[in-house]
């Protein structure tokens, strides 16, 4: 008789761990952690603009110039811009990958969801960042308050 | 002696166990029951806030166009339909919102897998008791401005 080790039945072989970056585990992560914030993120944002005062009544130019009149706001709403587009634009990855099986459709949806989320991304920080309260071409009577020159 | 032809070296089988089988499919973590339900609402109220978050990334994007401009855009969003439309949407992120801590509870809290279902009415507790706060607030604001009455 021989004796021959076999290895245990169901032991899957493992081939040597190649150091990659597993970006499905940050990925996953960061839906979590990006999660928390936004919770605070979003509610703040909500009562502000929903709840309190007047509500959604209240909002006009005026209305937007007075808050982004304050960074506070400036960084709350880039905050709230970047964290929310990528979470959802990952979570639309999740969604894309699970019933687009076509390797053509599945890789065309991914790729509109990459270029919207950049672009989306850049305009909304263009607009927070280059932000002007009282704009020259303003008609009577939309502009805040602080705006002496009309 | 063909019972103990196939002699092998497994024990004697033992006694059967007596686990009776539940009534009904009792679930897992994601199939059947809460946990995916829970699921269903989380994906489908992602994928609606994702294409409202789209529209108004555009629509504030407006204020750089001229004061009149983003004005004008946003009066729709002082119409009764719309106002609607925004109180469907604090529902939806409502939701979206709680579950997600719920999710995060059962990933990293080590028993949160174990109270999944404890804590699936503690969102829809919390749900309702967020959109019953919210709604008339909403309504009174959507019947105000359609009598008129502007901002203050
Ligand atoms: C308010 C705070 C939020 C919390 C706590 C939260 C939490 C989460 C969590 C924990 C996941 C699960 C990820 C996974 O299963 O790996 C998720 C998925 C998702 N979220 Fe959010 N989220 C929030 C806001 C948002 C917003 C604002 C959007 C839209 C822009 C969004 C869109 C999505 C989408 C599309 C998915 C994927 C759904 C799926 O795979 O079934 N979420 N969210």
């Amino acid at each position: 008789m021989t004796t021959e080790t076999i290895p245990a039945p169901r032991s899957s072989y493992t081939p040597p761990r190649k150091r990659r970056v597993n970006w499905e585990k940050w990925g996953w992560l960061y839906m979590r952690v990006s999660g928390l914030f936004l919770v605070v993120l979003i509610f703040g944002h909500l009562f502000v603009n929903l709840v309190s005062g007047a509500g959604v009544r209240a909002i006009d130019f005026a209305f937007v110039a007075g808050k982004w009149a304050d960074p506070f706001w400036m960084v709350w709403d880039t905050l709230m811009l970047v964290l929310a587009l990528i979470h959802g634009a990952n979570g639309m990855r999740t969604v894309t990958n699970d019933y687009a099986h076509r390797p053509i459709l599945r890789k065309t949806l991914l790729g509109a969801i990459l270029v919207s989320t950049v672009v989306l991304l850049v305009l909304g920080i263009l607009v927070i960042y280059t932000f002007d309260p009282c704009p020259s071409n303003a008609i009577a009577g939309t502009l805040p308050a602080f705006c002496k020159a009309h | 002696m063909p019972e103990n032809s196939a002699g092998t070296l497994a024990p004697p089988p033992a006694a059967k166990p007596k686990i009776k089988p539940p009534r009904r499919f009792a679930g897992t973590l994601y199939r059947g029951r809460e946990g995916m339900w829970s699921w269903v609402l989380h994906r489908i109220t992602g994928i609606a806030i994702y294409f409202f978050l789209l529209v108004h990334i555009l629509d504030t994007s407006i204020v750089r166009i001229s004061p009149q401009a983003y004005n004008g855009v946003i009066n729709e969003y002082k119409t009764p339909l719309m106002g609607l439309g925004e109180l469907a949407l604090v529902i939806a992120i409502g939701f979206h919102a709680l579950n997600g801590l719920r999710i995060i509870l059962i990933d990293f809290w080590s028993v949160g897998a174990r109270h999944q279902r404890l804590m699936f009415v503690i969102v829809i507790l919390l749900w309702i008791v967020l959109v019953a706060g919210f709604a008339p607030r909403q309504i009174m604001n959507i019947i105000l401005e359609a009598q008129g009455h502007g901002s203050a």
